[in-house]
């Protein structure tokens, strides 16, 4: 049953990612260089839907939340080495595949080069741990637990300035 | 647009798609599974390491994330490419290349150059992942949509690094 739900989940999103053009290397170059903002386009749509969803089904206790911990430092440091990685090779973990597929064959060295980036995080993984998790260590912390609002409130209000942001990149032609 | 969504298209249907994946691994698994991927590295990674070195199995990295074929493993590597594949298929976009065009207006012809290259920046997005928790889709798309703070201070390092490194690297055209 979980293999077949990951399956068919992947089987869909790979599918909408070929469509609006997710996989592609000058899309996320674009991005990166300010020039083409899709890619940004496409993610802030995906939240402003997922925000308003998730937020409003757990008001009313449809699901739970999994929020990842905040370790400040890990976070931006770990983004840093990640917004590197993603200028040179121009797809993200989870597009890789789905480039490959489309045949960008340089996706088959990323994927290579991202399983040899795993193996060697888990043999680092201690030291990151020791040295570096434990700053800025604050949990799962959210944006509404930090202000002290309802987390719906604030779903909607993060999904209606996103919406503004993103009127905003239409209006400028961008 | 005959041939290829709007970004905001693609974007929509990821946040549905979010939403509906939460509510079913909820109802079917027990406990919601937001979308995410560099994860699905790691348990790969860990499976090739017990092939290797049993030994590498004891590493507390992979006591955290138990090596086996998963959900995500299932999304990851099967799901999303055979998705994109029947998209690029069904649409006539299935292209076979080493070099994306946008990469030869700036490096040329350099086939060597584009495996290594796509090689070291799949090893940073998914080390720099592990080490922030997360990619585009776990701290950007789930963790954005759950309003946690590890997924703004994550994908501000994304761009903190992604952004002056393409400025550079792209900035030459031939």
């Amino acid at each position: 049953m979980e293999l077949l739900l990951g399956f068919l989940t992947g089987l869909i999103w790979g599918y909408i990612f070929q469509r609006a053009r997710i996989l592609r290397f000058e899309k996320h170059i674009g991005l990166l260089t300010l020039k083409d903002f899709d890619i940004l386009k496409f993610l802030l749509t995906g939240v402003i839907v997922g925000s308003l969803g998730v937020n409003l089904l757990a008001q009313f206790g449809l699901v739970t939340y999994a929020v990842k911990p905040t370790y400040v430092l890990a976070n931006l440091l770990g983004g840093i080495i990640y917004g590197l990685g993603w200028a040179l090779l121009g797809y993200c973990p989870g597009t890789t595949g789905g480039a490959l597929a489309e045949g960008a064959f340089d996706g088959f060295f990323g994927i290579l080069g991202g399983l040899f980036g795993a193996i060697v995080f888990a043999h680092t993984y201690d030291f990151w741990k020791a040295k570096v998790l434990t700053v800025g260590a604050l949990g799962k912390v959210t944006i509404p637990s930090l202000l002290g609002v309802s987390p719906a409130l604030a779903g909607i209000v993060f999904s209606l300035m996103l919406l503004g942001f993103c009127l905003f990149l239409e209006k400028k032609g961008l | 647009m005959r041939n290829g969504w709007s970004p905001y298209l693609g974007g929509f249907l990821t946040g549905v798609l979010l939403i509906v994946s939460v509510l079913v691994t909820q109802k079917f698994l027990g406990k919601p599974k937001y979308l995410g991927t560099s994860t699905a590295y790691v348990r790969v990674a860990g499976l090739i390491e017990e092939k290797l070195s049993p030994a590498a199995s004891r590493l507390s990295y992979y006591q955290k994330y138990v090596p086996r074929v998963d959900w995500k493993v299932s999304l990851v590597f099967v799901g999303v490419p055979l998705g994109a594949l029947l998209a690029a298929l069904k649409n006539g976009e299935f292209r076979p290349h080493l070099i994306p065009p946008r990469w030869k207006e700036s490096f040329g012809e350099r086939p060597a150059l584009r495996a290594l290259t796509a090689f070291l920046g799949g090893f940073l997005i998914v080390y720099g992942a592990r080490l922030a928790g997360g990619c585009p889709s776990g701290h950007g798309l789930s963790g954005m949509s759950q309003l946690s703070l590890s997924g703004f201070l994550t994908v501000m390092g994304f761009f903190i690094g992604g952004i002056p490194l393409a400025l550079i690297l792209y900035r030459r055209r031939k």
